[in-house]
């Protein structure tokens, strides 16, 4: 009962403030929302109460939800460690980004609007942490992508948030595509689409194969290879990531809960769930190390040269989750949910600090025009700097255990490709540390470069968006210091023993305790440079990074412009879809077949009786009527052989 | 299970309201159409509750015809003989259903001759409902088409500027198709000496070569009806001149008269001609799911656009009915019904606009939420489950024809997932140019609202829309015995692949 209140409160409170919230008291919807967040998160942290005392699992089914022939999935709530961790991070940062959105939202005429996506989002990832089969993660899977969709394009009016919005969805759809076809492999394979009854069937998966386009593959690699596919898209991977950083053109609150704590991260939590299927193949594992490494790097490359202060954490964001994937390859799922637990703590915070940093100067979000602003704004200075520290991983704050975790494992662990993930991550956690305190250093110290009437106005944000900056800020400090022994002892058994599988011959656990020193202070060697270099580019030498950018400039606007990523997109993709769609309803529909079909006949009969006889239709329509033609016989014979 | 003719009640019922409706006296204009409207109204309704009453008493655990009823016309040539399973029942309702909509939907829009619009739409559901009913080839052919007479008078009277035009390709079509189908009726009836459909497929013995002839002939018919790529080019155009109503049932119920041919004639009547055939239709149904996809997202009109998605969605129903799979099968129909609630939703969601601004470009709109935000809100629900997206019951029949697909041709599948990215990219790029943005035409700061009556309309089917989203048991359960029966009885060996094992 506590188990469905928790998942359905969110959802309750989305229909009644989105119908009713129009004709209250805008305060009564403020707290009605807010408390039916509050309460499941006190739910929740009971049932982690629970987990932590030991191994803990339970489904609680509710209804069938589809029946045809003998596929069968019902609708359930799952509840074991790894469901109890992510739902406390859902239901803590939702709670803090409801709460912080009553100040940040203060002045917006669709506020209701606002606090029912913001609690239908949060029902979503509470149905898709909770499910027990494919298919109801799949649901929870596009309502987050739903809300997403909503949220980004919350301000309606901007022309850049639809464009966003649509695009946040379509990558996402990409994955999606991916994920269908996993769904699809499993289902055909095991006729269920039940965790249980399909990870118990891992053995027959690996050892069958399936072709696909005359290729024979392995049919688990196959399917965590489509299951990784969705992952990428939701947790934006290199080449599915372009979204990411677009998304922040909704309101600051959503790039905290969403695309930063919650959503982004369910990615990570798929595989993990998935663990006894990844678990058993290792090419796939290698490709994850191998994207989540790449991403890591990448997006911390571009990282150091956005001025915009919400996309650089948007790319930190990137950052991290690649951190987390190669966690997940490297077969330390429970360092991957570790490091995505405290990352919602610290990264929630980077955003609601930015957003705090946006409000106090009249919403510029260019970091250039700001600077010694931690005279103005101590507390929110005070936030960031904590922010930043757990994000670097400053010893004992919580990204310390966490990405240490990491980085140590890629260099124990046995899957091909580590040894690549672990040099690019300590490179990354160079970077990191320069551009997070880089993003300081412009934005609290140094020359202030803010104009005088933006100056004048400079505020402290209200105490409803401090409290939730203040409970972040103790989150970030000691989650990792209070949590790290139940993610990384040798409890394993004990704890997570039903949620995760671990081959018979992975003891990465053990091993990351025994790594060569040097492996050991690597991470905070990097950091530590980080720091300096980025202390003499910003406060010693404030010139030096103009001359650096003019000296290295292919390469700094190879940065700047993101790897020209979304200009590769737009000239392979975008645009001839829509050249190849124009194409297709301008010639084939019109020219061909209807030139061919009603309007040709009609013309034949026109042409005969004015005894013309010509036929206009030209070369290029006949030719033209062969392609589709030929494409209909070879799409035919090649289904034909299958 | 009841003893009187209840489908040739509800068959005929909705003329016996053409009639009434003929009757009234037309001395005062007003008052006429207010009465014929009326009257319409009232005969739909009931026509909707007696279906309702044909469902509650239909035994889903059977899969053999139900209520049949059976009077010899002409001995031999025809006989009057009507019958329902699990398959046929459901598009009955949902004609039932739609129809009062459809007379809502034209409360107001239709102000010209509004007595002979109401009499042409309900002998429309005499003949759609006959369609559905009949048991007897000669009895199904006078219904399926004589369909095309009242929609030809609805679009050529009430339709827009090139009604012309598209009626006379609607006619090039179909004339295709009808005069091959009936050439093959012929021929059955010919050798077998009835044309008793029940008769028919018990004695019905073929050698390969003249099933396939007649599959095909069948085949043009139905995929002229459906539409299938690629003799879908009737379809943008029909929707684009008729009028709102029109276009709810032709892209509602119409389309799938052309499916539930297939499962009623092509595939029990000629099973080794469709499996020879499958591959065939494999591909023209990838092709239309992508070609038309491409084609609808570079549309500049709302109603074309829409048509175009219609014929994309058609192709997971042929893919779903040509796997010969259980999912296969009920997700096709699932997809089917569904698709009639969605399109239906979406085809009033433009008329509600079309209204007010009579205009369909897209171009021309923009900025609508925050003017109509309620309308918004429907728009969006419609648009989501044009999108597939789970928890609408868009999903259910895609998704199960996907995963049916998947366990015969794993490339079918593969390309046929595509669609689920373009449809997408075109239901929220038409979503955004509509509804999002700065406004730019002045006159829609002008515009209201929904009105009550719009709102009536539209939340009874979004309600629809996302319950079967959610529990798609209720249809699942009426339609699964009979689609079974028919899957087992075209299991042929040599076909089902033992692959995937």
């Amino acid at each position: 009962m506590a188990l469905f209140l928790l998942v359905f409160l969110p959802l309750f409170s989305s229909i009644i403030v989105g119908f009713f919230g129009k004709r209250v008291n805008i305060s009564l919807v403020h707290i009605f929302s807010c408390s039916l967040i509050v309460i499941p998160f006190f739910i929740a942290s009971y049932f982690l109460n629970r987990s932590l005392g030991g191994d803990f699992n339970i489904v609680l089914p509710l209804a069938t939800w589809l029946s045809s022939g003998d596929l069968l999935v019902q609708w359930s709530l799952k509840l074991d460690m790894l469901s109890s961790v992510m739902l406390v991070v859902v239901t803590l940062v939702s709670s803090l980004v409801h709460i912080y959105s009553i100040g940040y939202m203060r002045h917006d005429p669709h506020q209701n609007r606002f606090f029912a996506y913001l609690s239908f989002f949060t029902f979503s990832m509470l149905i898709l942490v909770t499910s027990n089969n494919f298919l109801q993660l799949f649901f929870g899977w596009e309502g987050v992508g739903l809300a997403s969709y909503l949220l980004i394009g919350f301000w309606f009016k901007k022309k850049s948030a639809n464009s966003a919005a649509i695009k946040a969805f379509i990558v996402n759809r990409v994955g999606d595509f991916g994920f269908l076809i996993g769904i699809a492999i499993l289902f055909v394979s095991t006729k269920s689409l039940d965790f249980d009854v399909v990870f118990s069937m891992t053995k027959e998966l690996s050892s069958s194969s399936i072709s696909l386009f005359y290729w024979n593959f392995n049919t688990l690699d196959v399917a965590c290879f489509f299951l990784f596919m969705g992952a990428m898209g939701k947790s934006a991977q290199l080449f599915l990531h372009t979204w990411l950083p677009d998304a922040m053109e909704g309101p600051t609150p959503v790039s905290a809960l969403i695309h930063a704590a919650t959503m982004v991260t369910a990615g990570v939590f798929l595989i993990a769930r998935c663990s006894p299927l990844f678990e058993e193949s290792e090419n796939i594992l290698s490709l994850i190390t191998i994207v989540g490494a790449s991403t890591a790097f990448f997006a911390a490359t571009v990282g150091l040269v956005q001025n915009d202060i919400k996309r650089i954490v948007a790319y930190s964001t990137c950052s991290q989750l690649g951190y987390m994937f190669v966690a997940l390859g490297s077969g330390a799922y429970q360092i991957a949910i570790f490091h995505l637990f405290t990352h919602a703590f610290f990264k929630a915070l980077l955003f609601l600090g930015s957003g705090s940093v946006i409000h106090a100067v009249s919403d510029e979000q260019d970091i250039r025009k700001m600077g010694d602003l931690y005279r103005l704004i101590p507390f929110t200075w005070i936030t960031m700097l904590i922010g930043t520290l757990a994000l670097t991983g400053f010893p004992f704050m919580s990204g310390y255990f966490s990405k240490d975790g990491i980085i140590e494992s890629a260099f124990v662990s046995h899957t091909s490709g580590h040894l690549y993930a672990f040099y690019l991550l300590i490179f990354s956690a160079l970077l990191t540390s320069f551009y997070s305190w880089r993003l300081i250093f412009l934005t609290f110290h140094g020359k202030s470069k803010v104009s005088k009437d933006v100056l004048s106005k400079v505020h402290e944000s209200p105490k409803v968006m401090m409290i939730p900056l203040m409970i972040l800020s103790f989150c970030s400090i000691f989650s990792g210091y209070i949590f790290v022994d139940y993610f990384m002892s040798h409890d394993f058994e004990f704890l997570w023993k039903s949620a995760i599988y671990l081959s018979s011959d992975n003891h990465i656990i053990e091993e990351i305790h025994n790594v060569p020193l040097w492996v050991k202070y690597s991470p905070l060697v990097m950091m530590i440079l980080g720091f300096v270099v980025s202390f003499l580019f910003y406060i010693v030498f404030p010139f030096a990074p103009g001359q650096v950018s003019k000296t290295f400039n292919p390469l700094y606007k190879f940065l700047l412009n993101k790897w020209y990523f979304d200009e590769a997109y737009e000239f392979i993709f975008v645009r001839n879809i829509k050249k190849f769609g124009k194409f297709l309803s301008l010639t084939g529909d019109k020219k061909v077949i209807d030139g061919l079909g009603p309007d040709g006949i009609s013309f034949r009969v026109l042409a005969i009786a004015k005894q013309v006889g010509r036929l206009q239709t030209g070369y290029v329509y006949h030719y033209a009527f062969a392609m589709l033609f030929g494409l209909t016989i070879f799409l035919s014979y090649f289904f034909i052989k299958g | 299970m009841l003893d009187w003719n209840l489908l040739s009640i509800i068959t005929f019922f909705p003329l016996l309201g053409a009639l009434f409706i003929l009757v009234i006296p037309q001395n005062d204009k007003e008052v006429s159409k207010r009465n014929s409207r009326s009257v319409a109204l009232w005969t739909s309704l009931i026509t909707f509750v007696i279906s309702l009453i044909l469902l509650f008493n239909f035994d889903s655990s059977s899969s053999s015809y139900q209520f049949l009823e059976r009077v010899v016309i002409a001995d031999g040539l025809m006989t009057y003989q009507m019958g329902v399973d699990g398959i046929s029942i459901l598009f009955i309702v949902l004609t039932t259903f739609l129809m009062p909509f459809c007379i809502l939907a034209s409360w107001e829009s239709v102000k010209d001759r509004v007595e002979s619009f109401m009499i042409a739409f309900l002998v429309l559901e005499t003949l759609i409902i006959g369609t559905f009913c009949a048991l007897d080839i000669v009895l199904f052919y006078l219904f399926f088409e004589s369909v095309l007479i009242p929609m030809f008078i609805i679009i050529g009277v009430w339709g827009g500027e090139r009604k012309v035009y598209s009626a006379f390709k609607f006619f090039l079509y179909t004339l295709l198709g009808s005069v091959l189908m009936l050439a093959a009726m012929i021929f059955i009836y010919t050798s077998t000496g009835s044309t008793d459909l029940i008769v028919i497929s018990e004695t019905l013995d073929l050698s390969n070569s003249s099933q396939y002839f007649l599959w095909l002939a069948f085949f043009c018919s139905f995929a002229v009806k459906l539409p299938m790529w690629p003799v879908h080019t009737w379809l943008p155009d029909a929707h684009v001149e008729a009028p709102t109503s029109g276009s709810v049932i032709l892209a509602a119920i119409l389309l799938k008269m052309g499916g539930y041919g297939f499962l009623r004639f092509s595939l029990p009547l000629f099973p080794e001609a469709s499996h020879y055939f499958a591959p065939f239709v494999f591909a023209l149904s990838v092709i239309a799911i992508i070609y038309t996809s491409l084609v609808a997202y570079v549309q500049e009109d709302i109603k074309k656009l829409i048509a175009y998605s219609s014929v994309a969605h058609m192709g997971f129903v042929t893919l779903g009915i040509f796997t010969f799979t259980a999912q296969g099968i009920e997700g096709a129909i699932y997809q089917m019904l569904s698709h009639g609630l969605i399109s239906a939703a979406l085809f009033i969601c433009v008329g509600v606009i079309y209204d007010r601004l009579h205009t369909r470009k897209i171009a021309d709109y923009g900025g609508l939420v925050s003017i109509m935000p309620n309308f918004a809100i429907f728009f969006m629900i419609f648009t989501m489950a044009n999108v597939a997206l789970p928890g609408t019951s868009g999903f259910i029949g895609e998704f199960l024809t996907v995963i049916a697909a998947f366990s015969v041709s794993k490339p079918v599948a593969i390309f046929a997932a595509i669609g689920v990215i373009l449809s997408a990219m075109y239901g929220l790029s038409l979503y955004k140019n509509v509804v999002f943005g700065k406004i730019t035409n002045e006159t829609i700061e002008l515009l209201g609202d929904l009105t009550i009556r719009e709102k009536l309309i539209l939340f009874p089917l979004a309600a629809l829309i996302i319950f079967f989203g959610l529990f798609p048991a209720p249809i699942l359960g009426v339609i699964s015995v009979s689609s079974n029966s028919l899957v087992s009885f075209l299991d042929i060996p040599s076909i089902s692949l033992t692959e995937a094992k």
